[in-house]
């Protein structure tokens, strides 16, 4: 069931070789084996279509290289085809305002708390002041978490009235601009986007601080509704981008391709572990085989 | 408000997002493979992954003959994969271990089950053997005072398996009837978190004969195909004997399921439709299923 896509392709390429064009029917089998896997990975159904289209499209009529076999070219078609897709660099935040604010938003249980202390780690070894502010009233023992997460890296952590998120958010700022931090991460509480009380909540929210960065963490493992909740949190809130967190496990990663396409907003960062340091800055060509099941396939290719 | 209907109200958006359309489809008399095939993709659409709904099609056409309604067929094909024997043990005190990967809604499932136990005059001892995540003893002590129940701690940073351990002599000697352990939340992929879980297992069969009775997988009703790779570990693991299905009052279908229980013969137990208290349903496949292609009032306005 988890054959490697590589093997797959080289069967159905087997039939292709010594021919000199890529033709339709020729690659019919790749292509389908490139779906399946695919979906194997969580791509979106409608953007799986998309992307296979837009491959064979581009297949269709090249020339095999001399240097490649048809089956390298193929994937380097379909390589390429999905770095175009997940953007081509990193993106870094863009913080300008005074004190700078970033908002993480998401579904419960994304990882926005532990992902809002493990910024302020990141944002501390670039010489910024963090202040963390714990804006999730409802969750049991929320607050306590972040409260405990600001002592285990020994950053500020503001609590306010522990009961409304507006008006705790609306003190975090002037105790930030009291204290002189220069960056405030709001950890919001985690909501469902059907949840019409709880996102114009977060509304309000963005409408007082105006962030610089509104950042929404979505888990590796999700599947095919990802896209559902990413839109619906991009259209309320006009995110700037994700965090893509869980990625230190086996889950192919999918929705990174499924979340970008129907937002067009890049992922900023990755959560590679439960730890405070355990965020990393999103190199979209380093996920790319990844999400393709491809191994170590890509790097070959990029040496050719 | 019967459970039926609170079950369908927890599946409203589910049921109008998705089963609406192939409920559109299915008015068709015939199944074309037009049909079949946007069937199959809103199969997909619903994480239940390429090979098994291409299983249910099959099934599907197989079985659709002329005279027999479509929907009908499908039910039956839905629900005949989910409705699954199983045997349930007893034993006093009950030990029940709540495991998954992190943030799919075990302590939150807990706080649900020891409401549900109360109710029913059971009485119940909750044991924070999360002791890794930063304030998950403090969230177990929350749910124990909403359920009224027994909360046995050594706080963060203490061994697992002692306070596991702790919580069942305390059951043991207040002649307590259940007692629930929730564990800290880990990646099936991290072989050493996952020995750590085993030994947390090891000492409670040592406590109480035949226990952990029941060992609930809890898989967030937004996972993709990962969600069966998780269950095939956990339970080569720790021997899972059921799912917990969360988070189905958002949009996501939970489709993954079908699978888990089709590859892996996991029955799921319960379904959890909110973050309250009472949001915790026990699964039943036909209602489960019924309730994703009722015919009901709303959804027929929209047809
Ligand atoms: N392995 C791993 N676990 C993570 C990562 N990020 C977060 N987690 C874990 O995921 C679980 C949920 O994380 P939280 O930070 O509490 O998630 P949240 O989005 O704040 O949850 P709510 O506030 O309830 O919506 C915890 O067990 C975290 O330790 C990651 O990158 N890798
Ligand atoms: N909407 C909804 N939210 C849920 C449901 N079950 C749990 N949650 C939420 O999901 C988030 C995570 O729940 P937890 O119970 O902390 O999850 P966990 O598996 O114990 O997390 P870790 O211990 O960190 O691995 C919380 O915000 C819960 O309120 C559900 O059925 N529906
Ligand atoms: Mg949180
Ligand atoms: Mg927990």
């Amino acid at each position: 069931m988890f054959e490697n896509l590589q093997d797959k392709l080289g069967r159905a390429f087997r039939l292709l070789s010594g021919k000199g064009r890529i033709s339709e029917k020729n690659i019919e089998e790749a292509v389908k084996q490139v779906k399946l896997s695919l979906l194997e990975a969580d791509v979106n159904y409608k953007v799986v279509k998309e992307f296979i289209n837009g491959v064979t499209e581009k297949s269709l009529g090249e020339e095999v290289l001399k240097s490649f076999s048809p089956d390298q070219q193929f994937i380097k078609i379909v390589r390429d085809e999905l770095i175009n897709m997940l953007g081509e660099r990193s993106s870094p935040l863009r913080l300008s305002s005074q004190p700078a604010r970033i908002m993480m938003v998401g579904l419960q249980g994304s990882g926005k708390t532990t992902t809002s202390a493990k910024l302020a780690t990141l944002l501390r070894k670039e010489g910024k002041k963090p202040l963390l502010v714990a804006a999730d009233v409802y969750r049991p023992a929320a607050i306590d978490q972040l409260v405990q997460l600001g002592k285990q890296i020994d950053i500020p952590v503001f609590t306010g009235d522990r009961r409304n998120p507006v008006v705790i958010v609306k003190e975090a700022m002037q105790q930030a601009i009291k204290n002189i931090n220069d960056v405030v991460i709001l950890d919001t509480a985690g909501r469902l986007h059907i949840d019409d009380t709880m996102m114009s909540e977060l509304k309000e929210i963005a409408a007082l601080v105006k962030p610089d960065e509104i950042l929404m963490v979505v888990d590796a493992m999700t599947g095919q509704d990802a896209v559902n909740s990413a839109k619906a949190f991009n259209e309320a809130l006009e995110l700037s981008g994700f965090v893509v967190t869980k990625l230190d496990g086996d889950a192919r990663g999918g929705v990174i391709l499924s979340i970008r396409h129907v937002t067009g907003k890049p992922v900023k960062f990755i959560g590679v572990s439960e730890k405070p340091d355990g965020l990393e800055v999103f190199y979209p060509d380093r996920v790319a085989g990844r999400i393709l099941g491809l191994g170590d396939v890509l790097s070959l290719i990029d040496k050719i | 408000m019967g459970i039926f209907s609170r079950i369908k109200e927890g599946l409203k958006k589910t049921r109008d997002g998705f089963f609406k359309n192939v409920k559109k489809l299915l008015s068709f008399d015939r199944l074309d493979e037009n049909t079949l095939e946007e069937i199959e993709e809103l199969l997909i659409l619903s994480d239940m992954g390429s090979e098994t709904s291409q299983e249910v099609i099959s099934a599907l056409r197989e079985r659709t003959h002329k005279g027999r309604n479509p929907t009908e067929v499908l039910k039956d094909v839905l629900t005949e994969i989910l409705d699954i024997p199983y045997e349930q043990k007893t034993g006093k005190p009950y030990v029940i271990s709540v495991v998954g990967v992190n943030g799919t809604g075990k302590t939150t499932t807990i706080g649900k089950l020891s409401g549900l136990y109360s109710q029913q005059g059971k009485r119940v001892v909750l044991a924070a053997c999360d002791t890794f995540r930063a304030a998950a003893v403090e969230q177990l002590r929350v749910w124990s005072d909403r359920s009224g129940v027994d909360f046995i701690s050594q706080g963060q940073g203490a061994d697992s398996a002692a306070v596991a351990f702790d919580a069942i002599n305390h059951a043991v000697s207040k002649g307590k009837d259940v007692v629930i352990i929730d564990t800290a939340g880990r990646l099936h992929t991290k072989s050493n978190l996952m020995e750590e879980l085993k030994k947390v297992h090891r000492v409670i069969g040592k406590a109480v004969q035949g226990a952990p009775h029941e060992v609930l997988l809890v898989i967030d009703a937004t996972t993709g195909q990962n969600g069966l790779i998780q269950a095939a570990k956990f339970k080569e693991a720790v021997n899972v004997t059921g799912i917990v299905l969360t988070k189905l009052d958002g949009t996501a279908k939970g489709g993954i399921i079908f699978a888990i229980v089709k590859e892996l013969g996991i029955p799921v137990k319960y379904i959890g439709v909110g973050e309250k208290i009472d949001d915790l349903k026990p699964f039943k496949p036909s209602e489960f299923v019924e309730a994703l292609l009722s015919n009901d009032e709303e959804s027929s306005e929209e047809v």
